[in-house]
Parts: structure tokens; C-alpha cells; sequence
């Protein structure tokens, strides 16, 4: 059970490459496509760059999240009616979600529906109305969203990390959907301002993937966005994050749940910092690998304290958290604590071993493949290389990139990002004792 | 030995061998992309469990990532990962299955590994006791949730024998008292080639495939698995209530049917009336999740969601071996009294009932369902999904007459489906009524020092 010498990546694989195809129209929409013909469907990914909840002004947050709720729900053509029976009657959902930092529209369709479901796109990106009566239903539905995330241990350990990290003045430390008494203050008026001043063409990215001919893609797109315009968005400029600090730990008892998650982070690194694939390596070794890498191994395998446990880093446009969650019985919060302490000084200490490195190495570089098997995968690949200015060969070269990382460089990662003295943690659940 | 059954279906390219201890295999030849999957079904899930033993199948798929005679426990993971791949099992009512996907030249390790897991698990005691305080932990996570909570109630009230009522999970007391002789016992029992469907698709060549999978599996010998014991649930005749009463922020709503199985001639037409009530999802267990369906012009959405009763509404037709239950569920609107959501859906239900579909909803529905099949299958993972699921629980012939069937659906059959199904009789209500004495999480907090 050794890995082969040659490593198990089929030979050739990585050689053809996905050669997406990019072009800009003139307005500044950037179109990505990719033909592919495995089914007789597309989809459709569109991003728009800086309409994500940072996004929010200070005093409204979960403004942007509010745009995601209502941007589809009337046009100056269409009622929200209109737009239902268009989609509803061609199987299609689209699905609108929104991030730290890019409001996203994603649907996939029949190819024979791909000229009537861009343009109904393209017609929600640039012309929403925000219908009173659509704001006041959708707000209703916002309020119970966030009730249910206020009953939710893992949204509330999660939100209090990020608050605990980047603090109420940085947009990263406010909740993405905004507080009760904000929404209810939302009205029409801010939707529409925030789309003015957030939507535009210049910051808007569209991915094609599916079983359209190339030639055909630009020509529909130019048709349906070409005519838009907008005023240039101005790249947005982030706070400071906040400084150094030692160790913090805060304990929201919810004594109503079974199950206690423990969110533990740091700060980490932006996508564009030369360490990403050193960290990017450090975090699959350390919460991801196979069953949640050495802290699934003790916290899962060899305790058997969860059925949860793993970490996840988003190295973003600036630098996002490195975020280990876990949920365990509230006996066990101590415990399993500690044991992420110790795989996080053990890591620090020795770095990973060598057959770690390689290990996790052909396994993000062998997954590739996966990634880009259905059309949704790699649309969503397409919008990565574009946000983080990747290049379009980017599928070729990132074996070579994870490749070039030495061990010394993952352990270097360590020692910057996993100081267990510097940890923020937040325990939520039917915990009240004592957390150090 | 292999023995040549090349019976082609319809789309002609599945094709399928029964080796002489009984595994079913299906092979399908798909090139679009260098990857490879394996699906290895197990018909036994947790309508196989008596009770003291609930929960006894979903164990046993965790002992069985945990080492075999030829794979050490430490040697477990790495083996799928090397080549860049996916792994995962689940279980549910009428299943147990295993998979992986990975870059095809895994193909021979995944079918190592399913072999292993078939003939050879270790069932360490230590294992045993380690995995009981997971498997617990994974009770509790679901108990946060209680939508999932009413689920469970929910489905525990409206059967009374049939073993479909008791939770995948188990109940607690069966997770606490189960012992590793329990485990091995169910394990040896039911995973035997016999009982079991081997599916592999991706860009593979069948031939070699058929010679690996006979070579991995034709020395496990099959075995007599004995009497199932899955009584007949007795006609329902009164609607049943269910009411959790327990701290919480909101509100929730379910509506469970006694429903048709896979095979029943209701089977598709509830498909139809499901879509035109809360939008088609398909019949994709593994991707259906993935995309919410395509549901702002059906009726209970329109009824419960614009009409601002309801945040959320959706319904649920699963095909399963034996009659299970349709469910339609709501999450309510802060500050709207649950009666109301339940006087609303009701009377749109009742309304279907009396007056079935309209040809325009009919017309849409199938236009839904037929796009959902595409999409569900737009990956080789998927696509072994449902021919291993249909296998396990009818056969896979009939995947591929499920967009006719769904095409041939009339009104008048949708129209006789809701009349008969939908009668109050034949429904059990569900209510997530929050205490008021909830505080918001935000507003009690410790700073995280002894108190």
C-alpha cells in the first residue's frame, strides 16, 4: 500500500488542459467558456467582484446578503412572477448566494434553454427593480434565517470566531447576514444604491461551461450584457487587521442543544502571498487529508470524540481565517482543546514529515481531475483563476507549483499560522464550564 | 468464474454479469473525463434493524472503513487519496454503500478495497467502543438541528411496524448498549456477494474491468443471509399529531403521507404532483441535495412562502423498496403562528386533492423532471449512484425507463394519486413549537473563564 514511484497521476492528464477561453467585451464584462459535452446542459456562473458583504457599510451589514435575497425578484421588464414561470417552467433554479466578497448568480440549464436563461440573467444582474412588496416578503424570510442561525451552535461558533479575529471594525469580523435589527431598517432605497454602486460591468465575470459552441457563447453574452453600462468600480481598499494578541477564548452557552462546536482559528495569509501552497499543504496535513488529516486522526480516529473535525483556510483576497471546527459532546470540550493544542504544537515543533508533504501533494494535485469533471466544477475553477489572476493554464501549472513546496517551507507555514498561544476560540453549546 | 449475461438496455451501455457467488455487476463505459468510480451496495439498511439493534447497519458501515485482513488499520487511509480521490459510504432505510472516485488507474485499488471491506473487516474491539462515542457524537449533531429532530419524530409516529419508523441513526439507548459481537454479527450476516450490487463506471474498458472484479471477488463465498422480518404497516386511519415542544428560535412545520414505493404504479405520478407543489427535484439522493429545485411558481410555495407564512417550504418523494412517506416541510416565518402555516398548507393540499392539477402545471412539471435527470447525472459518481440504488432497491432496468415513465404520467392519474394519498386519514402533522423562553444565543455569554 505504498504509492507507486511514477505517482498515480495518469500520464497525459494535466498535459491537454482545460484551455478555457477569456475575452472581454468592450464594456468590460469578462466572459470565461468552456465547451464541454458530457450532457446536454450549462451552466452559468456569474460573479460581480465587489459585491460581496465587505462590501456593506459599517452600520448596515447584511446589506449585500439583503441584494442576494431580492436582486431576482422583478426586473424593469419582469415581474417576480414573470421570472418564476421562466425558470420554474424550464426545470431551472437559480441560485443566488453571496460571500465576503462577490455577490454570485449560478443556474444550469438544457442547452436549448442557454439564450433565454443567459438573457434572463443578464436582465436580474443589470436591471433589478427591488419591488417594495418583493423587499418586505424577502425581509420576513431574512429575520427567520438569522433566528435560525442564533439556535445554530456551528453559524453561532463560526460568526463569534470571526468577530473574535477581526473585531466589529474590520467588514470580516460582522456577520454576512446582519443582525434583526439591521434588516428590518433595510428598505428599497439602500438595495438599489448598493446595486448603483457595486454592480457594474467592469466587475462583473461570467463563466460558460457546457455544451454550447465557443463561437456561440460570445455572441449571446455580447448580446445580453453588451449593451450595459455603469459606472467604474473603484477597487476597494481594506482596514488594517487587527493587531497581534495572545490567546483568547469565549464560551456562548446554548444549554438547549445536544452538541457542542468549537470553532479555534488564526488570521492567515492573503491567496496572493508566495506562501499559499506551503499553507495550502499545512492545512491538508493538518485538518483535511482523508478523515480530516492529524486532527481527525486523534480527535476522531484514535478518541473518538467527534463526528466532525477538520480545518479549512481562505487565503482570499486579504487574509481570510484558517478555521478548525469540531462538535462534540460538551464532556469532551476540554479535551478536545487540548488535543487540537497538541496536533497544532506537534505540527509548529516538528513539521510534517516527509511522506506527509507527498502524500497531500499527489492528493490536491490528483484531485484535479475530479474538480473539473462536471460543468459546475469548472465554472467555479473559472472563476477562481480570474478573481485571483491565476492565468488560464492554471490547471497545468498548479501541479508544478505544489510540486516546487519544500517540507521546510510547509513547516515554516506552520510555525507563522498555528501558535496555539495566539488562538481565538469559541465554544457554542450546552457548555458553561470553563475554557482555557 | 464470470458468466456472460450481455443483456443491453435501452441506452445500450450498461452492461451487467452475475458472477457465480451471486455479486451483481454493472459495468458502464464513460470517457468524458480520466476518472474512474466504484459504488458497492449492501441491501441492508435500517429496515433490516429489530429493535435493541437500531442503528446496528450505520455502525457497521463506520467498522467497516477501519481495517481488513490485508489493509491495516494504519494503512487505511492514503490508498484512494494517492490517487487524487473521493471516498465515503452511507446508509439509509433500504442501503448500505461504499464508494469511490478517483483518477481510473485507482480502479484495481478501488476494488481491492471494496473486496476487503466485503470479505475481511476487523471489527478491533477497541474500534467498537471508540466508534460508539462518534457515532453518538454524530446523533447529538443531528439533535442541533430540529428540523432533523422533527424528521425523526416525525417518521416514528406515522409508522407503527413497520421498521421504516425507527431512525438510520438509531436510538440512543440501542447506540449505548450495542455490543462489538452485536456489530460483527449484522456484518457477517449481511455482506456476502449474494447480497450485494458492484458498480463501476468511468473510462474503463468492461472487459478488463470484468476480468479485475472477478479476480478480487470470485473467491468470497456467497452465504444464505435468512428471513427478513418486515411486517406490513397497517392502513392508517386518523391523522396522528406530533408535537415537540423545546427551546429554540423558530418554528417548524412537517406533513407526512403514507407514500407508494419504487414499483408502485403511484410511484411517478406523486413524482409529478410533488413537482407541481414544491418544485422537481429529481431522483438523485447524492445530488439532489446539491441544487435547490426550481419551486417559486408551485402551489405550496406560492401559498406558504409569498404569502409570508413560511421562509421556506420544500417536499420529498424518495423511491424506496417498501412504502414509505411523502413529507412536505416548512420552516415558519418569525413571528407567525404555526396553526396558520398548517391551516394554509392544508388547504392547499386539500384543494389538489379535490381538484388535482391543471394540463399547464402537468406540462411543467415533466419539462422540470426532465431537465433534473440531466442535470442529476452529470457525473460518472452520479451515474453509478443510481443504477447501484435502483439495483438495491427494485432493479436497474428501470433507470433507464424513468423519463418515460415520468413523459407517460397523466392528469388523471395525478388527480387519483392526490384524492387518494392526501385523505387526512393517511397523514401524520408535525410541530417544532419553540418555548418562548429562549434567549438569543448573542445575548448569554461567558467570557470563556471558570465560573
Amino acid at each position: 500500500m505504498t504509492p507507486p514511484d511514477a505517482g498515480p497521476v495518469a500520464a497525459g492528464l494535466q498535459i491537454r488542459g482545460l484551455s478555457p477561453t477569456r475575452e472581454v467585451l468592450a464594456n468590460g464584462v469578462t466572459i470565461l467558456s468552456k465547451q464541454t459535452t458530457t450532457t446536454p446542459a450549462v451552466t452559468l456562473h456569474a460573479s460581480l467582484l465587489v459585491a460581496g458583504s465587505t462590501s456593506d457599510p459599517a452600520s448596515l451589514a447584511g446589506l449585500a446578503h439583503f441584494v442576494s435575497r431580492t436582486i431576482d425578484r422583478g426586473t424593469t421588464r419582469l415581474s417576480a412572477d414573470e421570472i418564476a414561470e421562466e425558470l420554474d417552467g424550464r426545470g431551472v433554479s437559480l441560485s443566488v448566494s453571496v460571500g465576503r466578497h462577490a455577490l454570485s448568480l449560478i443556474a444550469t440549464c438544457l442547452s436549448e434553454d442557454f439564450d433565454a436563461i443567459l438573457s434572463l440573467l443578464a436582465e436580474i444582474v443589470t436591471t433589478p427593480t427591488f419591488p417594495a412588496v418583493e423587499v418586505d416578503r424577502r425581509r420576513g424570510e431574512i429575520v427567520t434565517m438569522i433566528r435560525q442561525d442564533e439556535d445554530n451552535p456551528a453559524a453561532v461558533a463560526t460568526d463569534g470566531l470571526m468577530a473574535m479575529l477581526y473585531g466589529k471594525s474590520h467588514p470580516y469580523g460582522r456577520p454576512i447576514r446582519g443582525t434583526v435589527d439591521i434588516v428590518e431598517g433595510i428598505d428599497r432605497a439602500a438595495l438599489q444604491r448598493f446595486h448603483a454602486e457595486h454592480i457594474a460591468p467592469d466587475a462583473m465575470t461570467l463563466a460558460i461551461v457546457g455544451d454550447v459552441e465557443p463561437g456561440r457563447t460570445l455572441d449571446v453574452a455580447s448580446r445580453a450584457l453588451g449593451h450595459w453600462t455603469g459606472m467604474r468600480i473603484e477597487k476597494p481598499t481594506w482596514p488594517p487587521l487587527p493587531g497581534a494578541f495572545g490567546r483568547r477564548t469565549r464560551t456562548i452557552p446554548m444549554m438547549n442543544k445536544s452538541q457542542t462546536d468549537i470553532a479555534y482559528g488564526f488570521t492567515s495569509i492573503a491567496r496572493s502571498d508566495p506562501a499559499y501552497y506551503a499553507y495550502s499543504l499545512m492545512n491538508n496535513i493538518l485538518g483535511q487529508y482523508s478523515l480530516g488529516g492529524r486532527l481527525g486522526d486523534s480527535i476522531r480516529e484514535r478518541q473518538g470524540m467527534a463526528y466532525y473535525v477538520s480545518s479549512a483556510l481562505d487565503a482570499n483576497v486579504i487574509p481570510g481565517p484558517l478555521m478548525i471546527r469540531a462538535g462534540v459532546n460538551p464532556s469532551n470540550v476540554e479535551r478536545a482543546v487540548q488535543s487540537i493544542d497538541a496536533e497544532l504544537t506537534a505540527l509548529l515543533a516538528s513539521g510534517p514529515t516527509a511522506e506527509e508533504v507527498v502524500e497531500s501533494k499527489q492528493y490536491l494535485i490528483g484531485s484535479m481531475p475530479r474538480t473539473l469533471e462536471t460543468n459546475a466544477g469548472i465554472a467555479s475553477f473559472l472563476q477562481t483563476i480570474e478573481r485571483f489572476d491565476l492565468g488560464l493554464d492554471y490547471d497545468v501549472r498548479m501541479p508544478g507549483l505544489l510540486r516546487a513546496v519544500s517540507r521546510d517551507e510547509v513547516h515554516e507555514a506552520a510555525k507563522r499560522a498555528l501558535d496555539p498561544s495566539k488562538a481565538a476560540i469559541v465554544v457554542a453549546g450546552p457548555y458553561d464550564g470553563p475554557l482555557t | 468464474m464470470v458468466t456472460a449475461q450481455p443483456e443491453l438496455t435501452e441506452n445500450s451501455t450498461v452492461r451487467e454479469h452475475v458472477l457465480d457467488n451471486g455479486l451483481r455487476v454493472l459495468v458502464q463505459e464513460v470517457h468524458t473525463a480520466p476518472l474512474a468510480t466504484v459504488w458497492c451496495w449492501y441491501r441492508v439498511g435500517s429496515k433490516d434493524e429489530r429493535p435493541g439493534l437500531t442503528g446496528v447497519s450505520h455502525w457497521v458501515e463506520h467498522m467497516n472503513f477501519k481495517g481488513s485482513t490485508n489493509i491495516p488499520r494504519d494503512k487505511v487511509k492514503g490508498i484512494i487519496e494517492q490517487y487524487g480521490g473521493y471516498w465515503n459510504g452511507y446508509t439509509w432505510i433500504d442501503q448500505t454503500t461504499y464508494t469511490e472516485t478517483a483518477t481510473r488507474d485507482a480502479l484495481d485499488r478501488m476494488l481491492f478495497i471494496e473486496a476487503e471491506r466485503m470479505s475481511s473487516c476487523l471489527y478491533d474491539p477497541a474500534d467498537c467502543e471508540s466508534e460508539r462515542t462518534v457515532i453518538i457524537s454524530e446523533l447529538q449533531g443531528g439533535e442541533n438541528d430540529p428540523d432533523q429532530l422533527l424528521d425523526q419524530e416525525l417518521t416514528a409516529t406515522a409508522f407503527r411496524l413497520h421498521p421504516y419508523r425507527h431512525p438510520t441513526i438509531g436510538w440512543l439507548s440501542d447506540l449505548q448498549t450495542m455490543t462489538r459481537d452485536d456489530l460483527y454479527g449484522h456484518y457477517r450476516r449481511f455482506y456476502v456477494p449474494n447480497n450485494a450490487t458492484l458498480v463501476i463506471v468511468g473510462d474503463v474498458d468492461r472487459d478488463d474491468v470484468l476480468r479485475a472484479v472477478d479476480g478480487h471477488f470470485g473467491g468470497i463465498e456467497s452465504r444464505e443471509i435468512g428471513p427478513r422480518f418486515h411486517p406490513v404497516e397497517p392502513e392508517q386511519l386518523g391523522e396522528r399529531r406530533v408535537t415537540i415542544a423545546k427551546e429554540g428560535t423558530t418554528a417548524y412545520l412537517k406533513i407526512g403521507f403514507h407514500g407508494p414505493s419504487l414499483t408502485d404504479p403511484d410511484f411517478f405520478p406523486l413524482l409529478v404532483l410533488d413537482a407541481a407543489l414544491t418544485g422537481a427535484k429529481g431522483i438523485n439522493l447524492w445530488a439532489s441535495f446539491r441544487t435547490p429545485p426550481p419551486q417559486r411558481s408551485t402551489r405550496l410555495y406560492q401559498a406558504l412562502v409569498n404569502s409570508g407564512l413560511a421562509s421556506a417550504v420544500s417536499g420529498g418523494v424518495v423511491p424506496t423498496q417498501q412504502p414509505f412517506l411523502y413529507t412536505i416541510s416548512a420552516t415558519v416565518t418569525e413571528g407567525i403562528e404555526l396553526a396558520r402555516v398548517e391551516h394554509a398548507a392544508v388547504h392547499a393540499i386539500d384543494r389538489v386533492r379535490a381538484e388535482g392539477i391543471t394540463e399547464d402545471e402537468l406540462v411543467k412539471a415533466k419539462n422540470q423532471l426532465r431537465a433534473r435527470l440531466v442535470f442529476e447525472n452529470d457525473s460518472i459518481t452520479n451515474i453509478a449512484h443510481q443504477l447501484g440504488y435502483f439495483e438495491t432497491i427494485a432493479s436497474w432496468r428501470r433507470y433507464p425507463t424513468v423519463a418515460q415513465q415520468i413523459a407517460a404520467v397523466t392528469l388523471e392519474q395525478v388527480a387519483a394519486v392526490a384524492a387518494a394519498r392526501f385523505a387526512s386519514s393517511n397523514r401524520t402533522i408535525g410541530w417544532f413549537a419553540p418555548s418562548a423562553s429562549h434567549t438569543p444565543a448573542g445575548g448569554a455569554v461567558s467570557d470563556g473563564r471558570a465560573r
